[in-house]
């Protein structure tokens, strides 16, 4: 039955990348790419990752959909010029992605989880799958969370200059 | 149980196809969506490899790429406003600001 369920998930995923890909319309895009979001956190809980899969439904899906969604209300989707959509296909972009595909693929499909860390799914769950995470976080990654602060910090100043500057600008 | 190499295809998969639509588009808002998508592939390998390994530093490391992502697409989603206010146009093959004539 699991099976099932992830080969549902799976071809789903597929389906759903490629359906928000290919969309004219830049609304629908960002409307599946949201579709796409919920999937994967599905496929977070088949790997026994709660506290990821949440953060991945409220800070994507509920974050970032939503900026992505002001912008183009800010550009005016339907109002933009209807260009050519792709780049010239012989220019050699296509090869170069198939080629990383190949090798993406030929890499992952032979990797083996050989090393084995301590936390086993069974400590995870006595623990807590957030519990764990926190106390990773904050003791051994306590440095990287500091910086990742400031690397917050700094876009939020930078959206605001590039807000601010628009009243002198003439444009 | 479902074999880790099943994950692995999948998230290169999703991130192979955000590739190819990022580097064949026009359309910049459309490259921003491909950008997600990639990173999406990225997480999914990250959790899979950390379950499979029996170790949580994969999913702590997910978390960073989605804070510095959020981050990044802020900038990047205001660089395009920034930009279209500018030239009233999104297209990747119109921006030559910086190229040398």
């Amino acid at each position: 039955m699991i099976y099932f369920i992830f080969a549902y998930f799976c071809l789903a995923t597929l389906g759903i990348s490629i359906m928000s890909l290919t969309r004219k319309n830049p609304v629908h895009a960002v409307l599946w790419l949201l579709l796409l979001f919920l999937h994967v956190a599905v496929i977070y809980l088949f790997l026994n990752a709660e506290f990821l899969a949440m953060v991945q439904v409220i800070v994507y899906a509920g974050a970032i959909l939503v900026m992505f969604l002001f912008t183009l209300f800010l550009l005016g989707a339907r109002q933009l010029p209807k260009h050519k959509r792709y780049t010239s296909i012989l220019e050699g972009r296509l090869l170069i992605g198939l080629s990383i595909t190949a090798t993406l693929l030929a890499v992952f499909s032979s990797i083996k989880a050989e090393y084995s860390g301590k936390y086993t799914i069974k400590y995870v769950h006595d623990v807590g799958n957030t519990k764990a995470i926190g106390a990773m976080l904050f003791n051994e990654y306590s440095l990287a969370v500091l910086i990742l602060g400031v690397i917050l910090l700094i876009p939020m100043i930078a959206v605001s200059v590039l807000a601010w500057r628009r009243k002198d600008d003439t444009s | 149980m479902i074999p880790l190499e099943a994950y692995l295809i999948l998230a290169g998969l999703i991130f192979s196809m955000g590739l190819i639509n990022l580097l064949i588009n026009r359309n910049l808002i459309i490259v921003f969506v491909s950008l997600e998508v990639m990173l999406a592939g990225v997480n999914l390998a990250l959790v899979a490899l950390s379950h499979y390994m029996n170790d949580i530093r994969g999913q702590v490391l997910a978390i960073f790429t989605i804070a510095v992502a959020a981050g990044s697409v802020a900038v990047g989603l205001s660089l395009l406003i920034a930009h279209f206010n500018l030239k009233k146009s999104v297209d990747t093959e119109e921006i030559r600001e910086l190229k040398e004539e």
